[in-house]
């Protein structure tokens, strides 16, 4: 489904990305894990398409497409779907009316026809149930006066929503307490199909708990060292990024 | 067809550029026919005007409140001057049909600066209130006009208000009588429609009795791209516990210039509303001067301009809280694309006596281009000290992480745009307090926004069909 090769990224003039591959199939769930620094929200940000950083070398390839050539919203309508870390406010938009124009510009793309209101409702509510998000969420405004759990769910939300192919939450976990990160894994676990993908990107192995991973990516510097399975994750919890570093010194 | 003085007319055509003097001049010369039926007390404020106007002219940039807005460049043109009023036999229902659906309203309209008469000059409801045009006023209700006109707009401080009342003669009249609430709104269609440049001067004088409520609905539009020059002047009187709601929609054509002069006067306990939305118009200022003479008043003041092309807008507002415990809100924005450019000034005056003042001022401006561009002076003067106020200015782009953020959930970068200048919009528009004047200003917005409307919709509040609506106002029937 996802093909990185060689890939190296910059912001600013500034490498990031130091030559990443990854291989990513569809039903797979793969957690990549690091230290502060090592490029993981920026091999999230390249992928869904945000301008500010620059490819200087190496290929993504999703679907059999070339991901350079699709502006961030073609990849959102072809599936791509990432969680932000640090979802955005947007004051005066309220939720229900985004998804329901996200959705009818993607069936559109896909040339089919909108929802009508009442389909968009039934849908709204079958997805709102899924993860157990509170009704009158979604007639505020996208993310606007949001707790740090608020903000997580109504990602997960949209996320199901959009039902997207390939789904990279970035630090999900990130700023939630133990019953928000159950919840916002427990709304992943339901989304899990055979036909689509995951990438976990975290912090801390607490996640891994809930969504269980098929692979473990330790990234660092810019280059994933050592892929694993879930036993990885446990191993990097007990003896912190270190090890990993010294052993692939 | 526009309108035409006819060679008929008892006066030859009046025309002249704005200059002082050969204002002044055309004052000598036509003074009979300008003060007309007018009563002597408004004659005399006339006078005082006049002199006003002699001493001070018309407003220069070199004065704080025209810093960025120069009257200059519309001042040489060649207007046609009309003393005369040729609408007043106009049946409106004949040439003009409403097709407003949900907004049920008493609708009045004013030609070229002149009340257009329906069925009467003046209309007196059941309920007491009169409507009508401000010249039959002065005739049928002197003790009124006298008591009132003149007494809010400070022509010592405001050239072009001093111009209007030099030249005073008609406009719309208001009366709501003391305990009075009336239903409907009341709306004044003031249209431009001519085919040579006109210099208009509507005069409006609206008198809210104690405990009475009402709403205006004001819309400013032309029909025509011909050169107009409009400057108005209203005074609102807002008596002791009266509540007044008033809504300014301008949809003007990009050669017409507007300055409005909107005083406001309240008494105890009042409670004022202003909503001014301009959607297009060349040249756009309004004035908006405030005085919270006796405690415990509300004045809450919401603007919004959508700004594109070369055209300018600029709104100054002055809050004089002369008096203790009362409330005043400001919140004025604005989206400028291509080379347009916004002025906002905002003045609130905290006098020494007025203990727990309440005042908020704020303007928000979004830049689509680098060439747009916004001067914003919000500025608090205070001499009491138990006071809570705040002001604050922004002008910015459009924020290019909320912009990835609904992209990266497929939306399109017009339509992720266009969401969030709607959704910045409607925090104006949210605050009208009609809902369905408040569903039509939403839709008015989003179809400005989104490129679909212009001056072809001509009435802002008459474009509720998908053909944009024409006033095929036909000249013979006048």
């Amino acid at each position: 489904m996802l093909s990185i090769k060689n890939l190296s990224a910059s912001i600013y003039g500034k490498p990031i990305i130091k030559g990443l591959s990854l291989e990513v199939n569809a039903g797979e769930v793969h957690a990549i894990m690091g230290p502060n620094g090592s490029g993981k929200s920026t091999l999230a940000s390249v992928i869904a398409g945000r301008e500010t950083f620059d490819v200087d070398e190496g290929e993504i390839s999703y679907m059999g497409k070339n991901l350079f050539d699709l502006p961030a919203e073609v990849r959102a309508r072809e599936g791509i779907f990432m969680g932000f870390q640090y979802p955005v406010e947007i004051p005066g938009v309220s939720i229900a009316n985004f998804m329901r124009t996200a959705i009818n510009e993607k069936r559109k793309y896909l040339g089919l026809d909108p929802l009508t209101g009442a389909e968009f409702l039934k849908l709204m509510e079958e997805k709102k149930k899924m993860v157990d998000i509170q009704s009158k969420l979604t007639n505020r405004s996208v993310n606007e006066g949001f707790s740090g759990g608020e903000k997580k769910k109504n990602e997960i939300f949209q996320m199901a929503m959009l039902e997207p192919r390939l789904a990279i939450l970035d630090e999900t976990d990130s700023g939630l307490d133990i019953d928000a990160l159950k919840v916002v894994a427990n709304g992943v676990n339901k989304l899990r199909r055979k036909d689509n993908a995951t990438v976990v990107i975290t912090h801390y192995q607490r996640l891994l708990d809930y969504i269980v991973p098929d692979f473990v990516h330790v990234l660092y510097d810019g280059r994933i060292i050592k892929s694993g399975d879930k036993s990885l994750a446990l191993e990097l919890e007990e003896k912190g990024y270190d090890w990993v570093k010294k052993e692939t010194a | 067809m526009v309108y035409k003085p006819e060679a008929s007319d008892h006066m030859d055509t009046i025309q002249t550029t704005l200059i002082k003097d050969r204002l002044l001049d055309l004052f000598e010369k036509q003074q009979e026919a300008i003060r007309g039926s007018a009563t002597p007390m408004v004659n005399r404020i006339r006078q005082h005007a006049l002199s006003r106007f002699r001493k001070n002219g018309f407003p220069t940039p070199q004065l704080e409140n025209w810093r960025f807005t120069d009257l200059k460049p519309l001042l040489n043109t060649e207007f046609v001057f009309d003393f005369s009023n040729k609408s007043r036999s106009m049946d409106i229902e004949k040439i003009f049909t409403c097709d407003v659906y949900d907004l049920d309203t008493f609708s009045i309209t004013l030609l070229n600066g002149w009340f257009v008469y329906k069925n009467a000059p003046l209309t007196k409801l059941t309920n007491g209130t009169i409507i009508g045009s401000l010249a039959k006023a002065m005739e049928v209700y002197p003790e009124l006009t006298d008591q009132y006109f003149g007494r809010a707009a400070k022509v010592e401080q405001h050239e072009m208000a001093a111009l209007n009342t030099a030249f005073v003669q008609d406009g719309l009249f208001i009366h709501v009588p003391d305990g009075v609430e009336v239903e409907k709104p009341i709306q004044l269609i003031n249209i431009v429609n001519a085919e040579h440049p006109v210099f208009l001067q509507p005069r409006h004088l609206v008198i809210a009795g104690k405990n009475s409520k009402m709403t205006l609905v004001h819309c400013d539009h032309s029909l025509t791209h011909n050169v107009s020059f409009t400057n108005t002047v209203m005074e609102i009187f807002a008596e002791e516990n009266a509540t007044v709601e008033h809504y300014k929609i301008q949809n003007k054509g990009r050669n017409s210039a507007l300055v409005t002069n909107n005083f406001i006067h309240q008494k105890k306990s009042s409670n004022v509303y202003t909503n001014m939305v301009t959607l297009n118009g060349g040249f756009t200022k309004n004035i908006l001067d405030i005085t919270l003479s006796e405690p415990e008043c509300q004045s809450e003041h919401y603007g919004l301009y959508l700004v594109d092309s070369n055209q300018h807008v600029d709104n100054q507002v002055y809050i004089d809280h002369a008096a203790p415990d009362c409330h005043s809100n400001q919140l004025y924005k604005g989206i400028l694309d291509d080379e347009a450019r916004a002025v906002f000034s905002g003045k609130v005056l905290v006098r020494r006596n007025a203990q727990r003042t309440v005042a908020h001022q704020n303007n928000k401006n979004i830049l689509l281009t680098d060439d747009a561009k916004a001067n914003t002076q919000p500025h608090l003067e205070i001499y009491a000290d138990d006071v809570k106020c705040s002001h604050g200015a922004t002008v910015g782009q459009l924020d290019p992480e909320a912009m990835f953020y609904l992209r990266s959930r497929g939306l399109c970068e017009r339509t992720a745009r266009q969401l969030m200048m709607i959704a910045f919009a409607g925090e104006v528009v949210s605050k009208i307090n009609i809902e369905a004047l408040q569903e039509r200003i939403q839709h008015l917005v989003e179809k400005r926004l989104k490129g679909e409307l212009s001056i072809c919709d001509q009435c802002v509040l008459h474009c509720n069909s998908k053909e944009p609506t024409t006033f095929n106002i036909d000249m013979s029937k006048i």
